[in-house]
């Protein structure tokens, strides 16, 4: 799947695979319909920007062909977002609207991009081109208003681990700009609400892996932000904190607030969000409400069709004879 | 199975140099490094055996000691140093024991340190080439000197395993290291002293004299037979030959079945299950400085600076100063007017303290970045702590220096320069830590433990911070020192003032710049520190 997704980034093989074959599917068969029924989506597909990915090593084009400008009323509105690594290409040409009080999943393989684009996307990663609007405020041009409105939990950094829970919980407050009595309260009611009251004066270096992700979530929330961007927010989180955690932010959406999810779990996209986007080699594949984007099929289905990389199951014959032979 | 360890190691050795052209040009300035050292030391013994091979065998005795206990101690304390080939990542393939051993334990030869030990081990037995029959006990005994190396440093870490798997135990330790790293310096000095009296008074029959009876206790120890072997020779004691290898041996089967019950206990044990965890009531720092995000930055870093070890190594310096220096003082005959030096010398270390701060924090700095936090508050909030907290202190050590000194008329001019120095060097830390992020040991790690990769940024930024540092110190230092030595009263006090001035407006403008820059290039320092992995 790795190599598959690099193939697709480097741009030599992106029409290779099943995706040709596919049924026109809605998302790409309307690239330009922007303007959709309110809370619906506008579907952005590859073929809309159709920026040369065939290029490998050059830079990317400095201006992808025609961006429709950004929806000013949406939650998040990407447009032609572009990031190169040394050689690699890690997202080309990315555009997407969240519209307000979505329940958002951005779904994809590894390597496909999702991460960069919700660096981005918040503020951590400064795009090589594109824009970045907030309830349409420019992201990059106005940091400060526009990061006030979003709440982030990164994937794969750290967090201050040498303050117990209580102690992050008060500092993400605090540096937000909240009074002492406002982060005394939300520190109480997040530490509840994630079960983490026993180990409040606890230090974050010594919780396990899914504790560890509750007070990042915990801390992202405190300000109580209109947009929350959670990378991979249910890793090695334990069923029960999990359902917990959904619930929280179902709540959440039913009072406005828009949810967005980077997951690799298909069955839990499908069945809690009301849109996603499919992300695969650095570019929206499909996107739209679940049900536009997977129409007949299971997510998870759909999502194989439109990445590709399933192979017969041939494969590893030994394997199976092993478990007899040793 | 034990080719492909050594296999496995010299590629992963061989990889090293493909990671980054930094860590390459590392690694090439650590093997000339290296290559010198053993230049140096294998000609000395050469010519030393020629000379004179009875004082040459002692020395190497206890030299060769003390190169034993570095490879059995360092790693503990620098825990990870070379984990490259850690027993645990062996767990899951089904390698036995005995196997894995032998291969770990040779594959423990593939590294420059080892190499350099090796070489020199070898390199050294030819002090006693015009003796074959010595020279061939100092080859015996060379090899045996590194097996013992190697096996002992993996018996001891591996045995202390469990204890260094606790943070606490690991913390502790750390910074409990930081004791003996400083008295490095009085005692080279006590040595040197050593040397100087011996070379003015008979020469190197005193120094023969005076090594004779230390060489003859260490060769009885684990540490110092092997080394031991060829003087033994060389002298015609053949039963002190015997009793010497047996010791050797017998250390070598001991460390051998150490190691080997250490790894079975270890392979079965889980990594880092159980450890205690620690806990702190109440909000600390946050509940007490005011409730904004620059005071909120400035708990924070008041927190680390006390519950981090890499910060807290630096904290256990400063009271440990005075002791340094006075010893310092006392051995080399500058008295107690080496402790003028304290004060503007603490000044420095704390602002230094800061001058990577962004490092220190990895990847947490995430936070910051996402929460949008300014620049202004940001450095702020990193220097008052360290303002606040030090400033006291520096004066207090001026006012001792210049007490145990014994020089009252040079408090106005040490003021004003550790005064300076304090704003100097935290303005120009906040400056550069905003524009040059070098890699620093992850949270969690020893503070001495060396990261990899990146030798030339680490040594270009901390270059550029110390030399700017010392760069805008000039003027009070010009002033300052003349004032002191002559004495000149006088000057004194206008290095007072040229002191506070420089402190002040350095801190200032270095604060600001620091925060311009840190606003301009958020995201970037994230990204930096994000690829440190």
């Amino acid at each position: 799947m790795r190599r598959r997704a690099r193939d697709v980034v480097m741009g030599d093989t992106v029409s290779r695979g099943t995706d040709t074959a596919q049924p026109p599917r809605r998302a790409r068969d309307a690239p330009l319909n922007w303007v959709v029924a309110a809370g619906t989506l506008s579907g952005v597909g590859r073929a809309h920007y159709g920026g040369p990915v065939s290029d490998q090593t050059g830079p990317p084009p400095a201006a992808p062909a025609p961006v429709p400008p950004p929806d000013l009323s949406a939650a998040l509105s990407l447009r032609g977002l572009w990031k190169r690594f040394g050689q690699k290409i890690a997202v080309a040409g990315v555009g997407l609207d969240v519209p307000t009080g979505s329940f958002f999943g951005l779904v994809g393989p590894n390597g496909a991009g999702k991460t960069t684009s919700l660096s981005m996307a918040t503020g951590l990663l400064r795009p090589d081109f594109g824009t970045v609007h907030v309830h349409g405020t420019d992201l990059w041009a106005q940091p400060e208003r526009a990061k006030a409105e979003l709440g982030v939990l990164p994937d794969g950094v750290r967090l201050f681990d040498r303050l117990t829970g209580a102690q992050l919980l008060t500092y993400a407050g605090l540096l937000r700009g909240l009074d002492r009595d406002t982060v005394a309260e939300r520190t109480e009611d997040l530490l509840q609400a994630m079960d983490l009251v026993g180990d409040r004066d606890t230090f974050v270096v010594d919780y396990s892996a899914g504790m560890t992700k509750k007070i990042g979530l915990a801390s992202a929330m405190i300000h109580a932000p209109r947009v929350l961007v959670l990378d991979e927010p249910f890793e090695a989180v334990d069923p029960v904190s999990a359902a917990n955690i959904r619930d929280i932010l179902h709540r959440y959406v039913d009072d406005g607030g828009t949810v967005v999810v980077s997951s690799h779990v298909m069955d839990l996209v499908q069945r809690m969000c009301s849109h996603v986007a499919v992300i695969a080699g650095g570019h929206v594949l499909a996107a739209g409400t679940v049900a536009e984007v997977r129409g007949e099929q299971s997510l998870e289905d759909r999502f194989v069709d439109l990445v590709g990389g399933r192979r017969e199951s041939e494969g590893l014959a030994w394997l199976r004879s092993s478990s007899a032979s040793s | 199975m034990v080719a492909q360890l050594v296999r496995l190691k010299l590629t992963l050795l061989a990889n090293t140099f493909r990671r980054s052209v930094w860590q390459t040009i590392g690694l090439v300035i650590g093997s000339l490094y290296g290559l010198g050292v053993l230049v140096l030391v294998v000609g000395a013994a050469v010519a030393g055996g020629t000379a004179d091979p009875v004082v040459t065998g002692h020395v190497l005795t206890v030299a060769g000691a003390l190169a034993v206990l570095a490879w059995w101690v360092v790693p503990v304390f620098a825990f990870g140093v070379d984990a490259t080939l850690d027993p645990r990542r062996f767990v899951t393939f089904a390698i036995p024991r005995r196997t894995l051993l032998a291969g770990l334990a040779l594959a423990g030869l593939v590294s420059i340190p080892a190499a350099v030990t090796t070489l020199a081990a070898l390199g050294v037995s030819f002090a006693w080439w015009r003796y074959p029959a010595a020279l061939v006990a100092g080859l015996l005994g060379g090899v045996l000197a590194t097996a013992l190396c190697v096996v002992g440093s993996r018996a001891v870490t591996t045995a202390l395993a469990p204890l260094l798997d606790s943070r606490r135990y690991r913390e502790v330790l750390a910074i409990v290291a930081v004791v003996p790293l400083l008295l490095i310096g009085p005692a080279l000095g006590w040595l040197a002293d050593g040397v100087e009296v011996t070379v003015d008074g008979a020469g190197a029959g005193a120094l023969g004299s005076a090594i004779a009876p230390l060489a003859q206790a260490v060769g009885w120890t684990p540490l110092g037979a092997p080394w031991a072997l060829a003087s033994a020779v060389h002298d015609g004691a053949w039963a002190l030959f015997a009793a010497r290898l047996a010791i050797c041996l017998a250390t070598l089967a001991l460390a051998w079945v150490v190691w080997d019950r250490a790894l079975a206990r270890e392979l079965v044990t889980p990594h880092g299950g159980g450890s205690s965890a620690t806990a702190a009531k109440g909000l600390g720092w946050f509940g007490r400085l005011p409730a904004t995000p620059l005071g909120a930055v400035a708990a924070r870093t008041a927190t680390y600076w006390v519950r981090d070890p890499r910060y807290a190594a630096s904290i256990a310096m400063v009271p440990l100063l005075p002791l340094v220096l006075l010893a310092v003082g006392t051995t080399s005959g500058a008295g107690g007017g080496l402790l003028l030096v304290m004060a503007p010398l603490a000044a420095w270390l704390l602002g230094f303290g800061i001058s990577n701060d962004v490092g220190y924090d990895n990847t947490a700095f995430a936070l910051h970045v996402a929460t949008g936090v300014r620049g202004r508050v940001d450095r702020w909030g990193r220097v008052l702590p360290v303002l606040v907290g030090g400033l006291p202190l520096c004066v207090a050590f001026a006012l001792v220096g210049c007490a145990v000194a014994g020089r009252w008329d040079a408090l106005p001019a040490l003021l004003g320069l550790t005064v300076g120095t304090l704003g100097a060097s935290l303005g120009i830390s906040s400056a550069v830590s905003a524009r040059l992020v070098y890699p620093v040991p992850k949270p969690g790690e020893s503070p001495f433990k060396s990261p990899q990769g990146a030798t030339m940024a680490t040594l270009v930024a901390q270059m550029a911070t110390m030399g700017i540092t010392l760069a805008v110190s000039l003027p009070t230092l010009a002033l300052a020192l003349p004032a002191i030595l002559l004495p000149q009263a006088a000057l004194g006090w206008a290095a007072c003032g040229v002191g506070l001035v420089t402190g002040a407006l350095v801190l200032l403008l270095g604060v600001r710049w620091g925060a311009r820059t840190y606003d301009r290039r958020l995201p970037e320092l994230l990204q930096q520190v994000m690829a440190f992995g």
